[in-house]
């Protein structure tokens, strides 16, 4: 089976731990994004879990086997690098072909499987030629290719797509996805590019100064995120992220003073179980409705400046004790800067954390 | 206007490789002759008639240049000098002998070669272990390894031939090829390491994911990476060997005698005077072994030399 799994896995290097406590697992045919802020040890994760890296503490699991001791080499994984890592001084050919030597693998059936994966990722014509001498797609199909013409236990990814322009991103996503839905591996792709994990991934999980802050669906880390960290991470623009002063809370409206305005905000009943006192309350850009008139549901504020985003507009609005908060509308409703706003946050998507910044939901 | 011609020339500001207009190119040439000139002279004098080589003023060319050089400055080449190098009377009036001298290259050529690989071999091997096992220290060990060349050869050599004599190695080809060896591997550790260094290391770790073990990884991926290393690291060492002159003097028998040793011994006996043609044809024909590896090498060398400083 193909199946990758993190038992508690620490990584010390001197007195940094980079990686700390780590649990993870990824099923055959799974994809999962490591992301994260620079830093944050998801690379060098990535590089325990193919044996570039020791662990300190804990067990890497790779096809049920225990893989802690293993070198790279006999873990039998693929791996993608950030900079493609192809051999310089080989063909493409050769490169695609180069995992293929150590499996006892004959001349003819070699060259078919180099010709069947070139012909998977449009690679026929470069084959003879030296990496250098090829772009930048290319490159990066070149090392897929090497990745993926020996049937390894599970896929590894650093990165893939970061030195591509954004054309071509876009496209490679597309084709990454289409060739790792057909091999049914475990797969880890590392990115800093929430675009990039929230498209690829089945799940993602966000890491933060070397622990996983959350691992769950595209949709689950954007619609519930667990904490403050994860709510501002994921998400274009970011979400809103405001400290309030919360009151009282009953029949699932909370009081609470946001930036110095008393507001009875709709939010979820497990609000219930906070004591009075500071939280932060997180509302995305696009969950506020700008309403003509204010009343106890709405935060007053003044557009300071206006993006227009294409088929929608930014606007960054302050409220009157100066919080900031960014707001997303469609390009049909005009916006002037100075204008005052009443901006009432949808109680489904208005999220609030408690004073350590943990998710408070049912 | 005269900017403009100036210009054309190119003298103003080059845009790029290959570029650089005649003008450049015609300033860079006459540098270039200038500093080839004393080769060329020494070339010149090995095909001059023996008596030729001390005129006053010199001569200066082989042909007239279709008379574009007066007559004085015209002398008429020969070959005699280069069989001289082989075989010549040793005393006047005496029958011509063999010199030796094709031993003496033979010598030259294979110690010189000999103790530059075994450097090469040994080095490069050294060098990616100081690379990429780093020791506790690394910097201390290679530093170290070069004091082993800071100190003039002539106070190393006393203590060397004393050890050379215990051991019985004074005038066998092993002595001089392990202390030309010795020599050569620090320069080549120095220099080995630096290409490992650049090496990307994201490469290495590919190759051992791909299933390759160290020793694979060292031979097919990181070797033809430094391939341009290899060869300018061969050519300087090559150059320091061939053309050293105190230990080959001090440590090589009658049998393992190198050619600058022997090109001492041919010029300054027999007391009659410095044969000045004679000692042009062996220099000239001692520069053509070190002139062909370095033509056949300068694609590589010209690589190795800019390792690094350009964008790869």
């Amino acid at each position: 089976m193909s199946t990758i799994e993190l038992r508690k896995v620490t990584k010390r290097f001197g007195s940094f731990t980079a990686v700390k406590d780590v649990d993870l697992s990824v099923a055959a045919g799974e994809v999962v994004c490591l992301l994260g802020p620079s830093g944050c040890g998801k690379t060098t994760t990535l590089r325990v879990i193919a044996g570039l890296e020791s662990v300190t503490d804990g067990e890497v699991v790779i096809a049920g086997k225990v893989m802690n001791n293993l070198p790279p080499e006999k873990r039998d994984i693929a791996m993608v690098f950030q900079f493609y890592a192809l051999y310089p001084s080989a063909s493409i050919g050769e490169n695609i072909a180069f995992p293929l030597y150590h499996d006892g693998i004959s001349r003819a059936d070699r060259t078919a499987r180099v010709n069947r994966v070139a012909a998977i990722l449009h690679l026929e014509h470069v084959l003879d030629r030296l990496p250098n001498q090829i772009s930048e797609g290319e490159k990066q199909r070149a090392a897929m290719a090497r990745a993926i013409v020996r049937d390894p236990n599970c896929f590894l990814f650093d990165e893939p797509l970061s030195r591509l322009d954004v054309e071509l991103r876009q496209s490679m996503r597309g084709q990454i996805k289409e060739v790792l839905q057909g091999l049914s591996k475990a797969t880890v792709i590392v990115t800093h590019d929430q675009l990039e994990a929230l498209t690829m991934a089945d799940r993602i999980a966000i890491m933060k100064d070397g622990l996983i802050e959350q691992v769950g669906s595209p949709h689950e880390v954007f619609a519930k995120p667990a904490n403050a960290f994860v709510a501002s991470f994921i998400g274009t623009p970011q979400m809103n992220l405001l400290e309030a002063d919360l009151k009282t809370f009953a029949d699932g409206t909370a009081e609470m003073a946001v930036a110095g305005i008393n507001l009875a905000i709709r939010t979820d009943a497990a609000v219930a179980r906070l004591q009075p006192g500071k939280v932060t309350i997180g509302v995305r850009p696009r969950a506020f409705t700008a309403t003509d008139t204010g009343d106890r549901g709405t935060i007053s504020a003044r557009a300071e400046l206006i993006e227009p985003m294409g088929a929608e507009t930014l606007i960054h609005a302050r409220t009157a004790a100066g919080a900031d908060i960014r707001v997303v509308v469609t390009r049909s409703q005009r916006v002037k800067v100075g204008e005052a706003l009443n901006l009432r946050p949808d109680p489904r998507q208005t999220h609030v954390f408690d004073g350590a910044g943990k998710a408070v939901r049912s | 206007m005269a900017e403009s011609i100036l210009g054309k020339l190119g003298f103003g500001r080059a845009s790029g490789v290959d570029k650089a207009g005649w003008g450049r190119t015609l300033a860079v040439a006459v540098v270039a002759f200038i500093y080839f000139l004393p080769v060329l002279f020494i070339i010149f004098t090995a095909f001059k008639p023996q008596g030729d080589a001390l005129l006053v003023p010199p001569t200066l060319s082989p042909t007239s240049l279709f008379g574009l050089i007066p007559d004085h400055f015209v002398f008429k080449p020969t070959l005699e000098n280069f069989g001289s190098v082989f075989s010549r009377s040793m005393t006047p009036d005496g029958a011509p002998e063999a010199t030796g001298f094709d031993r003496y290259f033979f010598n030259s050529i294979f110690i010189a070669s000999a103790s530059v690989l075994l450097a090469l071999v040994i080095g490069t091997l050294a060098a990616f272990g100081f690379s990429r096992y780093p020791l506790k220290g690394n910097d201390t060990y290679l530093f170290i390894i070069l004091t082993t060349r800071m100190l003039p050869a002539i106070v190393v050599i006393i203590p060397v031939i004393l050890m050379f004599r215990v051991v019985g190695l004074s005038g066998s080809y092993l002595g001089i090829i392990m202390l030309y060896t010795a020599f050569n591997l620090a320069f080549t550790i120095w220099m080995m390491k630096s290409f490992f260094d650049e090496l990307s290391p994201d490469v290495e770790d590919a190759a051992r994911i791909d299933g390759s073990s160290g020793m694979r990884v060292f031979f097919k991926i990181c070797l033809p990476q430094v391939i341009a290393g290899l060869a300018a690291t061969f050519v300087f060492g090559l150059i320091l060997t061939w053309n050293e002159f105190l230990f080959a003097l001090l440590l090589s028998g009658p049998d393992t005698r190198t050619v600058p040793v022997a090109m001492n011994q041919a010029v300054s006996s027999g007391g009659r005077g410095t044969d000045w043609t004679l000692l042009a044809a062996i220099e000239t024909l001692f520069l053509v072994p070190v002139f062909l590896v370095t033509f056949f090498l300068q694609n590589h060398l010209l690589r190795g030399v800019t390792f690094g400083t350009v964008k790869r």
